[in-house]
């Protein structure tokens, strides 16, 4: 079999524990103060809209490496 | 810990039999019934009946009853509810052909006995850089990993024993990262997955006696999202589906849209003279990973069933060397 769709299954890996740490580093310490009880709110709020940014970004270079690893094989 | 050997063992046993003895009789119950669909990949008119649901979510909530009766969790109750629910939507697809968005918006309410029980921790945990807490985002994280699970195993039941026997590897797989991780009631809960589609096998592998169907399909993969929050493995559990998340990704980005297989009108695939499978070269056909396994060349049936194989044992021993990660903190 072709060892691309083993090394397209390991980059998705190593995409998956590099995301992870960037999302541990960027949102783990972030926190919203000076809105009261609105606070908590608001963090939450920040993380989501970082947390989606960064999962289309993942997906957009999961499709940029599927057309470069699969160059060869996709002449559909 | 010792005191949940004797669980373990009476959980994964009951979930074995109960599979293993129901399907040849729900088999005779579909035969009688004719609720048979045509195997595409046979050269002669072959008939197979479907759905196998019935028999695994019977082997889901015995063994996982069991359980709770020595455990006494809510995180056990959440799985067992949580995969009946994916049944019945399976089962009225099964039954009643619905649109492309049925399973992925119906499925959200799936997930809902987990938000109910509070079987869920907002903390995710990450290999290496450990947890962030997002409250909120969890809750979107747990609505969006029913449906993710059980519509990826389902897209990946396209040839004989591909489905059960990819539960199998992911499912043991998971099974043994929460015992490395120590998160043994959740470990022992997850073991009957593994014997469920292990005596599912038996009827599903090549040359097929039952189709698992969406009921079937939906309910192991609901049970393996619901195994995944209640025992906070999310990201090993994400790897040890990886070939099944490459293939929804591949067909979701070639097609741009959520659309049922049974609407798209360009073949993937086609067989040759001798009915081995082969990819094609239509342009508007999805890009799916058996058709991405075949553009070396045509392969049988079984020879892309253990392509597939391979694939998520490679994926599986990934989730067990994440699994060794997350107690590794950089």
């Amino acid at each position: 079999m072709k060892i691309s769709l083993f090394g397209f299954l390991f980059v998705m890996w190593v995409l998956i524990i590099a995301g992870g740490g960037i999302l541990v580093m960027i949102l783990g310490p972030f926190s919203i103060s000076g809105y009261g009880d609105f606070d908590s709110l608001l963090t939450s709020i920040f993380k989501a809209i970082i947390a989606i940014i960064l999962i289309i970004v993942w997906i957009l270079i999961l499709s940029k490496l599927k057309n470069w690893i699969f160059k060869k094989e996709i002449k559909f | 810990m010792t005191e949940l050997i004797i669980p373990a063992i009476i959980s994964c046993i009951v979930a074995f039999l109960t599979v293993y003895f129901t399907t040849p009789y729900l088999i005779k119950f579909l035969q009688k019934r004719n609720l048979a669909v045509k195997d595409m990949n046979k050269k002669d008119h072959v008939m197979i009946v479907r759905p196998g649901g019935p028999s695994i979510i019977a082997g889901i909530i015995a063994s996982e009853l069991i359980l709770y009766g020595f455990l006494q969790i809510n995180e056990v109750l959440a799985i067992i509810i949580t995969s009946f629910i994916a049944f019945v939507i399976g089962y009225v697809d099964d039954r009643k052909v619905m649109g492309g968005w049925f399973k992925p918006i119906a499925l959200i309410l799936a997930s809902t006995p987990i938000i109910i029980f509070g079987a869920y921790d907002s903390n995710l945990s990450f290999p290496l850089f450990g947890t962030v807490q997002i409250p909120a985002l969890y809750l979107g994280l747990i609505i969006f990993m029913i449906p993710i699970t059980g519509n990826t195993i389902n897209s990946i039941d396209v040839l004989n024993g591909v489905a059960s026997g990819f539960m199998i590897i992911a499912s043991f797989s998971l099974s043994i990262a929460l015992f490395i991780l120590q998160n043994y009631e959740i470990s022992i809960a997850s073991l009957p997955l593994g014997f469920i589609s292990l005596a599912f096998y038996k009827y599903h592998k090549i040359p097929s006696k039952i189709f698992p169907g969406d009921s079937g399909a939906l309910a192991l993969g609901a049970m393996y999202g619901a195994i995944a929050i209640v025992g906070h493995v999310e990201i090993i559990a994400a790897v040890a589906l990886l070939p099944a998340i490459i293939n929804s990704f591949l067909f979701l980005s070639s097609m741009k849209r959520i659309v049922e297989h049974r609407q798209i009108k360009g073949k993937p695939v086609e067989h040759t003279e001798d009915f081995k499978l082969k990819a094609t070269n239509d342009k508007t056909a999805p890009i799916t990973l058996v058709r991405l396994i075949l553009a070396s060349g045509p392969l049988s049936e079984k020879q892309v069933g253990y392509a597939i194989f391979k694939l998520t044992i490679f994926s599986g021993i990934l989730a067990i060397i994440t699994a060794f990660m997350m107690r590794v903190v950089i």
